[in-house]
Order: C-alpha cells, then sequence, then structure tokens
C-alpha cells in the first residue's frame, strides 16, 4: 500500500471549504463562492441595473410627452432621474444585501450570500464598507478606460488602468477570493444554494432478490459509492451501461438483470456494508483503503 | 423486504422536521416574515437545532451525500436566519443618529484634522499662487466647473453669479445634481483611501485649491465678503462633509499600512466599519447641503442672512459631533 493512498486528497472543492462552527458546537463548512460565480452574478446584477435604468428613462420620457411641459414635470422628471441613478448606483447592492437574504438578485440566482468571516451576524455597516469600495473596483476602473482626448498622454492612460488592475483583480490574487470591499468589511461571499432534498436510492426499489458475496462487498469504498450515488441520479442510460460493466467484472458477477437494477441493488448493499463499518468507526474512503 | 439501513430509518424519522423548517425559512426569507405566526417564529430555532443535531448524526451514520448536503446547506440556511442581525430598520436608524454616527465621527478626529489642514494648505496654495499670476486659474478649476467666472469676467458678471436666481426656475434638478454629484465624489474620496492615502490627501489639496482659486477671483473685484457668504451658507456643511470622507479614507490607509498591535485584516475590518458609519452620515450631510445650495442659496440673496445660516449650520454640526456625551 502506498503512502499516497493513505493520506486525505485534497479536491479543488475542498480547498474552498471554510470552518464555520455554530455556538452549537457543529461545523457547517461553508463552501467559498468561486471567482466565477461571482463575476456571474455581478454581470446579473449590472444587467439588471442598467436594464432598470433603461425602463426607468424610457416611462418618464413617455410621463414628459404624455403631460407636456408644465413646470412640474419639467423641474421633477429630471430630478427623479438623477436621484434613481443615484439610488441605483449606491444603494441597489445594499438594498438587498441587508435583505434576509443578504444577496442580490444576481448573487441569489447563482446561490450565493455574502456573510462576515466571523460567523457573527451581518450588520449595516459591512454592507456599506463592502458596497462603497466598488467605487475603487469597479467606477475606477471604468473612468479611466472611458478616458481619452488630445491632451491625455497615452501613457497616462496605461499606468492608471495598470494601477486599477490591482484592485480589480485583487480576488484573484487571495486564497479567500476576497475583493477589497470584502477585505475592508470583514465578510466573505459564499455558497447557499437551495438544496431539495431528493428520494433516497435506497428506497427506489427494494428486493431484486440480488445477493452478493463478501469479496464483492469490499471491492469499492465511499468515494466509489459517491459516484454510483451519481450515476444513479443521472439517470444516463450510456453511463449507466458502462458503469454496471465495469462493477460486473470487478465483482465477478455476470447477470443478465438491467443495468438500473442491478446497480440499484448493489449500491444499496454496498451503502449498507459501509455504513455499518462506519457504526464499528472504520470509514473507508476508496478502495484502495484497506484495513 | 424492509429496508434495514440506519441512515434510511434515521432520515425517515426526521425527515417531516426538515421539510417544515425549510417551508418557514424559504418563508421567511422571502421577506413576508408578518406571514409567520408567533408559534412559526418560535419554531424556527428549536428546528434549527433539531436540524443541526441531524446533520451531526448523518454525518456519523450516513453515506447517502445527497443527504449531507441537503442538511449542510438547510443548516447553514437556518444558522443565518437564527444568528444573523436582528434590529428593524427603524431601530437602527435612530441608533445611527443617536449614537453610531457622532462616536464614529469623534473617534475620527485626528484623521479629520489632518483633512482639514490638508484643505486649507490647498486653498492658501491656491491663493499664493493666483496672486503671482492670474493664468493659474485654467489650470487649477475646470471649465466646465467656471461657467465663466475668472480672472477675465467683469464685476458685474460675478456680482450676477453671486446674487442671480436662475430665474427660481429648475431648482430642483439643480439641487439633485448638486447631491448626487457631490455625493459620489465623496464616496470616491473615501474609496481612494485604500490606496495608502495618497490620492485621497491629493483630492483635500486639489478641493481646497478650487474654492482658493475662485475666493481670489472675487477678491479681486471687491466681492471676497459676498463670495464669502455665497459659498458658506452650503459650503461649511459640505465642505465638513467632504472633509469626513477624507477623514474615513485616511483611517482605511493608515490601517492598511500600520494595522498596529492586531492582524491587518482584522484592523482592516474594524477601521472599514466605523469608516462606513462615517460615510453614511456624509451622504446625509450632502443631502443636507444640496438642498441648501440649490434652494437656499437662490431664494436668500442677502449676504449676512447668508452668513447667519453657515454660522447656525457650523454650530450645529459642531455640537452634534464633539458634544460631550451625558454620563448614563
Amino acid at each position: 500500500m502506498s503512502i499516497a493512498a493513505t493520506q486525505p486528497r485534497h479536491s479543488a472543492a475542498d480547498a474552498r471549504i471554510r470552518e464555520l462552527v455554530t455556538p452549537e458546537g457543529i461545523d457547517l463548512r461553508l463552501v467559498l463562492a468561486e471567482a466565477s460565480e461571482r463575476m456571474t452574478a455581478f454581470l446579473l446584477d449590472a444587467g439588471i441595473m442598467i436594464g432598470s435604468l433603461i425602463a426607468l428613462t424610457l416611462l418618464l420620457a413617455l410621463a414628459t410627452w404624455l403631460a407636456g411641459s408644465t413646470k412640474i414635470l419639467r423641474e421633477g422628471i429630471p430630478a427623479i432621474w438623477l436621484l434613481a441613478f443615484f439610488i441605483l448606483r449606491n444603494f441597489y447592492f445594499m438594498w438587498f444585501e441587508l435583505s434576509p437574504r443578504a444577496a442580490t438578485p444576481g448573487k441569489r440566482l447563482v446561490g450565493l450570500r455574502v456573510a462576515m468571516r466571523d460567523g457573527g451576524p451581518l450588520a449595516a455597516e459591512e454592507v456599506f464598507a463592502r458596497n462603497a469600495m466598488r467605487e475603487l473596483e469597479v467606477f475606477l476602473p471604468l473612468t479611466f478606460l472611458a478616458m481619452s482626448g488630445a491632451s491625455l498622454d497615452a501613457w497616462v492612460v496605461l499606468l492608471g488602468v495598470a494601477w486599477c488592475a490591482v484592485f480589480v483583480f485583487f480576488p484573484l490574487m487571495n486564497r479567500d477570493l476576497l475583493r477589497i470591499g470584502d477585505l475592508v468589511a470583514g465578510t466573505w461571499v459564499v455558497r447557499v444554494p437551495d438544496r431539495n432534498l431528493t428520494i433516497d436510492l435506497v428506497a427506489t426499489r427494494v428486493g431484486y432478490g440480488l445477493e452478493f458475496s463478501e469479496a464483492a462487498l469490499n471491492a469499492y469504498g465511499i468515494k466509489e459509492l459517491n459516484v454510483l450515488e451519481d450515476v444513479l441520479r443521472r439517470r444516463d442510460p450510456e453511463t449507466m451501461k458502462a458503469v454496471a460493466a465495469r462493477i460486473r467484472e470487478k465483482i465477478a458477477m455476470p447477470g443478465r438483470q438491467p443495468d438500473v437494477e442491478f446497480l440499484s441493488a448493489y449500491y444499496t448493499a454496498l451503502r449498507g456494508r459501509l455504513e455499518l463499518r462506519l457504526l464499528f468507526g472504520r470509514r473507508r474512503r476508496d478502495k484502495h483503503d484497506r484495513a | 423486504m424492509e429496508i434495514t439501513l440506519k441512515s434510511y430509518q434515521f432520515r425517515k424519522a426526521r425527515e417531516a422536521e426538515w421539510q417544515r423548517l425549510e417551508d418557514l425559512l424559504a418563508r421567511f426569507e422571502s421577506g413576508r416574515q408578518s406571514s409567520l405566526t408567533e408559534d412559526e417564529i418560535v419554531a424556527i430555532p428549536r428546528l434549527y437545532r433539531a436540524t443541526l443535531s441531524s446533520l451531526s448524526v448523518a454525518r456519523a451514520i450516513s453515506l447517502d451525500r445527497d443527504l449531507l448536503e441537503y442538511l449542510e446547506s438547510l443548516s447553514t440556511r437556518a444558522y443565518f436566519c437564527v444568528y444573523g442581525a436582528r434590529a428593524t430598520l427603524l431601530d437602527r436608524v435612530l441608533q445611527f443618529f443617536a449614537k453610531d454616527w457622532p462616536k464614529a465621527v469623534r473617534g475620527m478626529w485626528r484623521e479629520t484634522l489632518l483633512s482639514a489642514m490638508l484643505t486649507a494648505i490647498g486653498a492658501v496654495a491656491a491663493f499664493a499662487l493666483m496672486k503671482q499670476s492670474p493664468d493659474w486659474f485654467s489650470s487649477l478649476v475646470p471649465a466646465g466647473l467656471a461657467h465663466g467666472r475668472g480672472p477675465g469676467a467683469s464685476a458685474q458678471l460675478l456680482r450676477g453669479t453671486l446674487f442671480g436666481t436662475h430665474g427660481a426656475d429648475g431648482l430642483t434638478v439643480f439641487s439633485t445634481f448638486l447631491f448626487t454629484h457631490n455625493a459620489q465624489i465623496a464616496l470616491f474620496a473615501f474609496a481612494l483611501g485604500f490606496a495608502c492615502c495618497l490620492p485621497t490627501a491629493l483630492l483635500m489639496i486639489y478641493n481646497g485649491m478650487m474654492l482658493g482659486a475662485f475666493f481670489v477671483v472675487f477678491n479681486d473685484r471687491g466681492l471676497g465678503v459676498e463670495f464669502g457668504g455665497w459659498a458658506l451658507i452650503h459650503g461649511v456643511t459640505e465642505l465638513f462633509a467632504v472633509i469626513l470622507a477624507g477623514a474615513a479614507g485616511f483611517r482605511l490607509g493608515w490601517v492598511l499600512a500600520f494595522p498596529g498591535s492586531r492582524g491587518r485584516l482584522e484592523a482592516l475590518g474594524r477601521a472599514g466599519r466605523e469608516a462606513a458609519v462615517v460615510m453614511a452620515g456624509v451622504i446625509v450631510m450632502l443631502a443636507f447641503a444640496g438642498l441648501l445650495e440649490g434652494f437656499g442659496r437662490q431664494l436668500i440673496t442677502s449676504t449676512w442672512i447668508r452668513y447667519s445660516v453657515a454660522a447656525a449650520s457650523a454650530a450645529l454640526w459642531l455640537f452634534y459631533f464633539y458634544r460631550r456625551e451625558p454620563q448614563p
């Protein structure tokens, strides 16, 4: 048995797991959001903001057109537009992140939320701080990119862009994917996907009359059981056929049962075996892990 | 055949509780808290603890990964619900104005002083430069802001800008524009503090320089006193707000560079929270300033009343921020 097989293996997903121990003493194992997920959420939010601004503009234009040019409208409508723009730009993120979900619509769609790094309650100060920093991370770079004109040296603009890049790409340069706003507010963004409780695969069908030998049940560990679970939940005939063939070969049990039935039965039996051993304090990680 | 797996039986026994918690959480999170009855609100923490215990047991006995992930997700959602902030918005707002804001501003007096000094230095420097050569004006003040006011402008034109009322028309738009514009600049000054204070310092100096440059233009035409009234009626509030924004930026940049005995992340987090309180107040101050500038200044054209308003607002802000807290 090689040493490598006994070391716990850290997959890419493990590297994003952070400990959060509740006052009740249980680790919730938070999963940090990936950079791509956060970018997606941000683009969704930006789309919503721009969309609502366009809708508002059209609505106000329509109102002006309908009402003619009375004094109140002439003054009120541009003022409303300016205020709406200001509120949207600065308070869109704040408003939604202060709601019970602590997430903007974009984040909610991707399945993310904002949380304090120390696990405490998220208060208005933190939300304000993390979003005020967007000036530095979003609007300053945009300003530099939009700069043009004969009086400006291209080098100056380029240096400005490079300077901003530090702020923009900051999340990619630390382990916890903190952007500057997170750093200043003591927050981070974690995944809290809405999951539904699916059926227990053990309950799908019972009593195939399949019996597995001791050796057959000792062929695999927890890792393989999880893969089998995925295969059974996905129900892709091609994959199931291939997996069933592999298992049949491995445990030397050729048979004519349909693949689904064979795999379900084997899953139930294997899980029963591994869980029994778990109760006795033996967690068998994968097929290489032999006691 | 009866299913004998322990994990299956365990799940069957507890499932209903999880579903109930999930249902309550969905209603809580969607902002329909008022639809929750008293009993249901009390039930959430109880169900949360039950689910946590389920999670703990499931980790020990179950190898159904789907179930484990479901329980982790449900417990996490419930955790945030149970231990999340509870204060209502109104309570928060009241506490902000009564306590948090003045306290945060008081705590930043050093940075505020620095910020004010830089603004003053900027103003004096611009004054000296303009005395030397009025041509400096065009490099200090962008043409878009000058509106034809400059060293070459006649006294009559300048007087017109001080006491003209814009026909009392468009005041709403004007004051809204001023407010949003200034608030954006203030937020910017704050965020720039993160770049180790320097850009914020430059912004403060530059803000002072613009003020100084304008003053010289008007003073040279014998309108110094009138200009003072025109600028200070809202300027007291606005300058104070911008100075505080600069101070918040300085606090941030300073702590980033010199975190002290605490860890940098922790120190930065604390400074960020304090600075955020100050900044939220700055936005409120700028809204006042925008109203004073848009309406007050255009409607009040007597220089002495303008000065009284300025003095009153200065006294008000200073008292509000720096009064001695009554000992409990």
